[in-house]
């Protein structure tokens, strides 16, 4: 599998802002919010936004058509699973990448892996299911690839809330 | 795609899983989805619904809601910023960091010396290099002196990105 370039980035320092209407604006924001879990939730939110609900649903879905959502619903919380979930990382010489990362990402239990900028230079999320499979995972991952694996689970979850204002 | 079984959670029955795998592509865009769950799954539809409520209650459904593309919307930089922070400020300062209303994830997290000394992950987007890195400079305040080393890891490429699954119970052996 490639990597698949992120954007192609015409400069660091020019931002791309794109262009959404009031309402698909009212909408991204308020929408990341959660919607309410009542017996007529988008008639809610419609009424919320002063919009009629066959307008809201139709500009949601054009926004998850268009890509600019790439979801709508409930927002698992994986650690309450019962499943094994961590954060690894490794160093892989630039000759390795592409191989390793094929390697890695053969994985069924990689869930996202991230090239970063740094000199541990793979990054990934590893989701198990019991908390077992992730040392078992990460033991295979290495003997396939003969790199080490930093194990780097979250040891406590600070509360915050992701929201991204348009 | 990777995969959770739940076995025997007492957090979630078998329906409960079911409303899962049926939802983990979304929520259906009608007036009513409980009804239309409902239908799918051979469940009232207000059944649907209060078995929503108990799960965002108990914390296995963070919210229902709106998952956007940030890239989409213009956040081009995605920074994840990294602190090393005293053991014994971390617990309160991780808060305070958390609160930070652009920070979309904060963790704390081991150190693998020597190769590794940040316990403190924060992630940061932005429309710029600069947003993210101003953006960072906030953070390094909020943690003032028990701080003594941190770096921005940009993502360069997604290598694969396929979320986190459910199985369905039928895949099971």
């Amino acid at each position: 599998m490639s990597a698949i370039a992120e954007r192609s980035k015409p400069s660091d320092h020019m931002p791309v802002l794109p262009e959404f209407t009031p309402l698909e604006r009212a909408i991204i924001n308020r929408l990341q919010y959660g919607l309410p879990l009542t017996r007529t939730p988008y008639k809610d939110v419609a009424d919320e936004l002063g919009v009629s609900e066959v307008t809201l649903l139709k500009h949601l879905q054009a926004l998850l058509d268009n890509g600019t959502l790439t979801r709508f619903g409930p927002m698992f919380h994986a650690g309450e699973m019962g499943g094994g979930l961590t954060l690894a990382a490794m160093r892989i010489p630039e000759q390795d990448f592409a191989n390793v990362t094929e390697q890695v990402n053969s994985f069924p239990e990689v869930a996202h892996n991230y090239r970063r900028e740094h000199e541990l230079n793979m990054w990934f999320v590893l989701a198990t299911e019991t908390p077992e499979g992730i040392d078992e995972t990460i033991q295979r991952i290495e003997s396939l690839t003969g790199y080490p694996v930093y194990n780097m689970p979250k040891e406590q979850e600070f509360h915050v809330h992701l929201h991204f204002e348009v | 795609m990777s995969t959770f079984t739940l076995k025997s959670d007492p957090v979630l029955s078998n329906r409960d899983r079911e409303l899962i795998v049926a939802t983990q592509s979304g929520l259906p865009l009608v007036s009513d989805p409980w009804a239309e769950l409902g239908k799918q799954l051979d469940m009232p539809a207000d059944e649907v619904l209060s078995r929503f409520q108990r799960m965002q209650e108990a914390g296995v459904i963070r919210r229902v809601a709106a998952v956007p593309d940030h890239y989409k919307l213009g956040y081009r930089f995605n920074g994840m910023t990294v602190w090393d922070v005293r053991d014994d400020a971390i617990a309160q300062l991780g808060e305070k960091v958390g609160c930070l209303p652009f920070v979309s994830h904060c963790y704390r997290r081991p150190r693998h010396l020597p190769y590794w000394s940040f316990n403190l992950f924060a992630m940061v987007h932005g429309i710029s290099r600069e947003e993210v890195e101003h953006k960072a400079a906030q953070i390094r305040e909020v943690l003032g002196d028990a701080c003594t080393g941190h770096t921005i890891l940009y993502s360069s490429a997604i290598l694969k990105k396929t979320g986190l699954r459910l199985k369905k119970q039928t895949d099971k052996q």
